[in-house]
C-alpha cells in the first residue's frame, strides 16, 4: 500500500522536517547541477477532489457520491487504480502512466488555511500564501522567486496569459506571453515607445519584459498541434469548448517552449478554468470527464514539448479548496474544504499518494459536509521550493509564507 | 487649466472616453454634464433587432427538445452534437448582442449612463461561456439592468435575481426543496438544493464576502428561493410560459425559515423578496456597492472617507441609486488630477473609437478588438465579474496587445487621422508633453495615431 495511514505520515514529516536541517548545502549543489523548473497550474473554480481522485476503496464513497461516483477499477469506466483504496478518474490516463513510472505523486484531503467557501477570497489566499485573502498584494511564487540562488534572468517568472495572476506578482522581475495574432509594430515604433515610456516606470517594465519574452518565443516553430485544433475550431464561440482546448494547447506548448532556454525563466505559471461543476457534474462521461480529459491531454503535451528538459521538471496543479462530498439537488456538487493536488514530472519522486485520509463516515467530515482536510498545502508548496527549486528555510518561513510554521516543509517529494 | 483637468476626468473617467467635440462641450460644467445624463431614463438600444430572454431561451429550449427526440432516432452521420447545434443557434444572438451595445458605448451622448450600465452589468455578470447564455447574456443587461440603473437598488436587485438568465448561470432553476411536494412525490429519487444562486447573491450581489452571513445562511438561503424557476419545461415541469420567470410552488421548501437572525414566515414566492429587500437594505450591501463603485471611477485603493460617504448616501436614500452617483459626482476625491485608473481592454477599445470616429463594424468583427485584447464581452469567466484593478490588467503581453492592436489602426487610418490635432482634444489637461513631442516628430501619420492610443495618458483614465 503506497499511501500513508496517519501514524506512518505524521512518522515522515517529523523525520524529514529533521533531515532538512543537514540538507540545504546538498539541495543548493543539486540544483546548480540539474537546472530545475517548475509550472505551477492553477485550477480555478474549484476541483472535485473526490471525482479526479476517488477513494473507491472507502466505505462510505459510493454511497455519499451517488450518481457522480465512479465504479471501482476493472469494472467498465471505472477508476484507473493507484491503490486499495484510491483511483484516478478515467479521463487522466497520462496522469495514471505517470504514477506508473514514479512520476506523479497524488496528494489528497489538502486545502490551504482558507475554511470559507467563496472561489474568489479562497483563490486570493491560494495565491497570497498567507492565512486570510487579501492580506499581501503579491504572490508566494514571486516572493520565492525573489529568493532564488543566482544566476538570475531577466525575468525569472513567465504567466503564460496576457495579464500576470496574483501568485506571481511582486516586486521579483517576472514576464507575461499570450499568442499575438497581430503584427509586431515595426522597431522605429517600439523605439519610440520605449522613450516615451521613460518617465512612467510600470509601462517601462512592461514593455521591456514583454519584449524580451516575445523574442525569446519568436524562434519558436508554431505550436503544431494547437494550430491543427485552432484550424478545426471555425469562427470563435461556435465551438467554446474546443476553442478553449486549442489555447489551453498553446499556453502548454509556450510555457515548454520558455523553460527550454538556457537563458529563459525557470517558472512557468497558468490558469485552467470549469471546475466550478455545480450542476450535470456527470461521472465517467460529462462536463467534468470533459474537463480533465482536456487537462491530462495538455499534460501530456506539456512532457513532449519539454523533451528532456521534463526530467529537471516538477509540474504542480493545485485548486482553491473542493466540493461537498454529496451530490447536491442538481447532480453537482458545492463549495466544499479539503480537495486532492497533484505533482507531477521527471523530477518529481512519484508513484505515491500522500494522504493521511480522514474518511467520509458522517463524523469524520468538515461541518459535516466535506472532505476534512488532514493537510496544509503550504507543506509541499515549501518543499518543492525548498528541495527543487533552493529556497532557504529561512526565507520560506519569513517572506514567502508569512506565519506559516505549523506547515512544515514536506520534503522528500524530488528524486534524491 | 482647472477646467481643462476637470473636463478630461469627466469625460474620460466618469465617462467613456473624450469624442474630438467633448471636452468643449462639458467647458467649465464638467459635474453639470454629468449630473444632466442621469435625467432621464436609460435609453433602450436601438438600431438592432434584439430578441428578448424569453423568445431566445423558448426557441433554445425547443431546439433541445428536437434533438432529444433525434437522439432517440438512429443517428444521421454528420449530425453536429447537441451542445453545438444549439451553439449555432445563439452565436448570432450573441454577436449582434454585443455589437449593439458596443455600437451604443461608442456613440453616446451620455457616455456616463453607459458606463453605469455595464458597472452593474458587471456587478451582476452573467458569462457567456456557459452555453445557453450566449443567447441571454445581452438581453439580460437589455432588460434587467439597463431600466433600473437609475433606480433603487432593491428593484434592480430583484429584476437580476428573478431573470432567466441568472437563474441558468447560477443553476437555481432545477434547486429542489427536500421537503417540496415534488421531491416528496419523487420519494428516493435525490432530489434538493443547489445553492449557487444564494451564496452568489450575498457574496458578490450584496453583502460581500464577510458581509456577516454564516453557512447556514447560505444553505436556507437556497431553501428560500427553492422555486425560483423558468416557465416551459417538460412532463410535470410544462406549466408556465416558455423562457419566463415562474415561481414553481411544488419545487418551493415550505415553512418559515430563520436567516441572519431574521424569521420569514412562510410565504411562497414573497419569502424569497422579503429576504432580498432586507439584503438590499443592510448597511453591509450600502458599504460593499459603495467600496465598487469608488474604485471603479475614482482609485483601485479608494479613500475609506469617500466609501463611508457614499454608503451614507445609499443608506439614507434607501438605496436609491441617482443619489449614490450625485455623491459621487460632488466627491471631491473623485476630480483630483492624476490618472488613477489604468483602462481595462474594454474602456481602451471604446475610448480609442470614441475619439477617432471609428465606425463599428458589422457583425463578429465588431467584437475582435475585444478577443485580441482579452476581454470578450460577457465573458468574465466568474459571477465575480471582470476584475477593477490596474495589476489585473497591466501585465506585459497585454501592453504588447493594445500596442499591436494600436499599429493596426495607425496604420489603416494613415493620414486620415491628425493624431497631433486629436491629442490635445481628447486627453486635454493630461495630455503631457512627451506625448505631444512624440506624437509631433513621428515620421508618418499612422505612428502618430499609435504613438496617441498607446500613450501613457491614453492607456489610463
Amino acid at each position: 500500500m503506497r499511501h500513508l495511514r496517519r501514524r506512518d505520515f505524521l512518522q515522515l514529516t517529523s523525520l524529514t522536517a529533521g533531515a532538512a536541517l543537514l540538507g540545504t548545502r546538498l539541495t543548493l549543489a543539486a540544483v546548480s547541477a540539474r537546472r530545475p523548473r517548475f509550472v505551477l497550474i492553477l485550477m480555478r473554480g474549484a476541483l472535485d477532489g473526490l471525482a479526479a481522485v476517488p477513494p473507491y476503496g472507502d466505505r462510505d464513497y459510493a454511497a455519499l457520491r451517488g450518481e457522480v461516483a465512479l465504479h471501482a477499477p476493472g469494472a467498465a469506466g471505472g477508476a484507473l487504480r493507484l491503490d486499495d483504496t484510491f483511483g484516478l478518474h478515467p479521463a487522466l490516463g497520462f496522469l495514471a502512466e505517470s504514477y506508473q513510472a514514479r512520476e506523479l505523486i497524488v496528494l489528497h484531503a489538502v486545502a490551504t488555511p482558507y475554511r470559507e467557501r467563496s472561489h474568489f477570497d479562497g483563490q486570493d489566499l491560494l495565491e497570497n500564501g498567507t492565512v486570510r485573502p487579501h492580506a499581501l498584494a503579491s504572490g508566494w511564487l514571486n516572493r520565492a522567486l525573489g529568493q532564488l540562488p543566482p544566476p538570475q534572468p531577466r525575468a525569472a517568472g513567465v504567466a503564460l496569459g496576457q495579464n500576470v495572476p496574483l501568485i506571481m506578482r511582486g516586486s521579483a522581475a517576472v514576464t507575461s506571453w499570450s499568442p499575438s495574432r497581430l503584427g509586431a509594430p515595426d522597431e522605429d515604433t517600439l523605439a519610440r515607445l520605449t522613450d516615451l515610456y521613460a518617465g512612467d516606470a510600470l509601462l517601462a517594465g512592461r514593455l521591456a519584459d514583454g519584449l524580451t519574452a516575445a523574442t525569446m518565443m519568436a524562434g519558436e516553430s508554431p505550436p503544431a498541434e494547437a494550430m491543427a485544433s485552432a484550424a478545426a475550431m471555425g469562427p470563435a464561440g461556435a465551438a467554446p469548448q474546443r476553442a478553449a482546448q486549442a489555447r489551453y494547447a498553446q499556453l502548454v506548448q509556450a510555457a515548454a517552449g520558455f523553460l527550454r532556454e538556457e537563458e529563459g525563466p525557470r517558472v512557468a505559471v497558468f490558469d485552467t478554468s470549469g471546475w466550478d461543476t455545480h450542476a450535470n457534474e456527470g461521472a465517467a462521461e460529462g462536463q467534468l470527464a470533459s474537463r480533465l480529459r482536456a487537462l491530462d491531454e495538455g499534460l501530456a503535451l506539456l512532457k513532449r514539448a519539454l523533451g528532456p528538459a521534463w526530467n529537471d521538471t516538477a509540474v504542480l496543479l493545485v485548486t482553491e479548496f473542493g466540493r461537498t462530498v454529496a451530490v447536491n439537488g442538481t447532480r453537482g456538487t458545492d463549495h466544499g474544504t479539503a480537495s486532492a493536488a497533484f505533482l507531477l514530472g521527471g523530477a518529481v519522486a512519484g508513484g505515491r499518494v500522500l494522504a493521511d485520509w480522514p474518511g467520509l463516515a458522517p463524523r469524520a467530515l468538515y461541518q459535516g459536509r466535506d472532505l476534512q482536510p488532514t493537510l496544509d498545502l503550504r507543506a509541499p508548496f515549501k518543499g518543492i521550493l525548498a528541495e527543487h527549486l533552493g529556497v532557504s528555510a529561512r526565507a520560506l518561513e519569513t517572506e514567502v509564507f508569512p506565519d506559516s510554521a505549523a506547515a512544515r516543509p514536506l520534503r522528500g517529494l524530488l528524486r534524491a | 487649466m482647472l477646467d481643462a483637468t476637470q473636463s478630461a476626468i469627466a469625460a474620460n473617467r466618469f465617462g467613456l472616453g473624450a469624442r474630438p467635440r467633448e471636452l468643449a462641450d462639458i467647458g467649465s460644467m464638467p459635474r453639470e454634464w454629468l449630473r444632466v445624463q442621469l435625467q432621464g431614463a436609460a435609453p433602450l438600444l436601438s438600431g438592432a433587432q434584439l430578441e428578448d430572454s424569453a423568445h431566445t431561451l423558448a426557441r433554445a429550449l425547443e431546439l433541445r427538445h428536437e434533438l432529444r427526440e433525434e437522439r432517440q432516432a438512429p443517428a444521421s452521420p454528420g449530425t453536429p452534437p447537441q451542445l453545438q447545434r444549439v451553439a449555432q443557434l445563439l452565436r448570432p444572438v450573441y454577436v449582434s448582442e454585443a455589437g449593439a451595445r458596443f455600437a451604443q458605448a461608442v456613440r453616446s451622448e451620455r457616455p456616463f449612463l453607459e458606463r453605469l450600465v455595464q458597472f452593474w452589468s458587471n456587478h451582476f455578470a452573467v458569462s457567456v461561456d456557459k452555453p445557453l447564455l450566449a443567447g441571454l447574456a445581452g438581453s439580460f443587461e437589455r432588460e434587467a439592468i439597463r431600466p433600473h440603473v437609475l433606480g433603487r437598488f432593491s428593484e434592480l436587485l430583484l429584476a437580476v435575481e428573478t431573470h432567466p438568465a441568472m437563474l441558468l448561470y447560477l443553476d437555481n432553476h432545477l434547486s429542489v426543496g427536500p421537503h417540496s411536494s415534488l421531491a416528496q412525490r419523487a420519494g428516493a429519487r435525490r432530489l434538493g438544493i443547489n445553492e449557487n444562486l444564494a451564496r452568489e447573491i450575498l457574496e458578490l450581489h450584496t453583502l460581500g464576502v464577510g458581509g456577516g452571513y454564516t453557512q447556514g445562511d447560505v444553505t436556507t438561503f437556497a431553501e428560500v428561493l427553492t422555486g425560483w424557476s423558468l416557465g416551459g419545461g417538460r412532463g410535470r415541469l410544462a406549466a408556465g410560459e416558455p423562457g419566463r420567470f415562474l415561481f414553481r410552488a411544488e419545487l418551493h421548501e415550505p415553512g418559515a425559515k430563520l436567516m441572519r437572525n431574521t424569521r420569514y414566515a412562510d410565504g411562497g414566492f414573497g419569502q424569497g423578496v422579503a429576504v432580498l429587500n432586507d439584503l438590499a437594505r443592510a448597511p453591509a450591501t450600502a458599504h460593499f456597492l459603495a467600496g465598487k463603485l469608488a474604485r471603479h471611477f475614482v482609485a483601485d485603493e479608494p479613500p475609506p472617507a469617500l466609501i463611508a460617504r457614499l454608503a451614507g448616501a445609499f443608506t439614507a436614500s434607501e438605496g436609491d441609486l441617482a443619489t449614490v452617483y450625485r455623491t459621487l459626482i460632488d466627491a471631491r476625491e473623485a476630480w483630483e488630477a492624476g490618472l488613477a485608473k489604468y483602462k481595462t481592454p474594454n474602456d481602451f477599445i471604446t475610448s480609442a473609437y470614441r475619439g477617432l470616429g471609428l465606425p463599428v463594424e458589422e457583425g463578429a468583427a465588431a467584437l475582435a478588438p475585444f478577443e485580441l485584447l482579452g476581454q470578450r464581452t460577457w465573458q468574465p469567466g466568474s459571477p465575480a465579474g471582470w476584475p477593477d484593478r490596474s495589476a489585473d490588467w497591466d501585465g506585459a503581453s497585454a501592453l504588447l496587445k493594445r500596442i499591436e492592436w494600436a499599429d493596426g489602426i495607425g496604420a489603416r487610418l494613415g493620414s486620415r487621422c491628425d493624431a497631433q490635432q486629436l491629442a490635445p482634444l481628447l486627453l486635454g489637461a493630461n495630455l503631457a508633453t512627451p506625448t505631444r513631442t512624440a506624437i509631433a516628430h513621428a515620421a508618418s501619420a499612422g505612428q502618430a495615431t499609435t504613438l496617441l492610443l498607446a500613450a501613457p495618458e491614453f492607456l489610463r483614465r
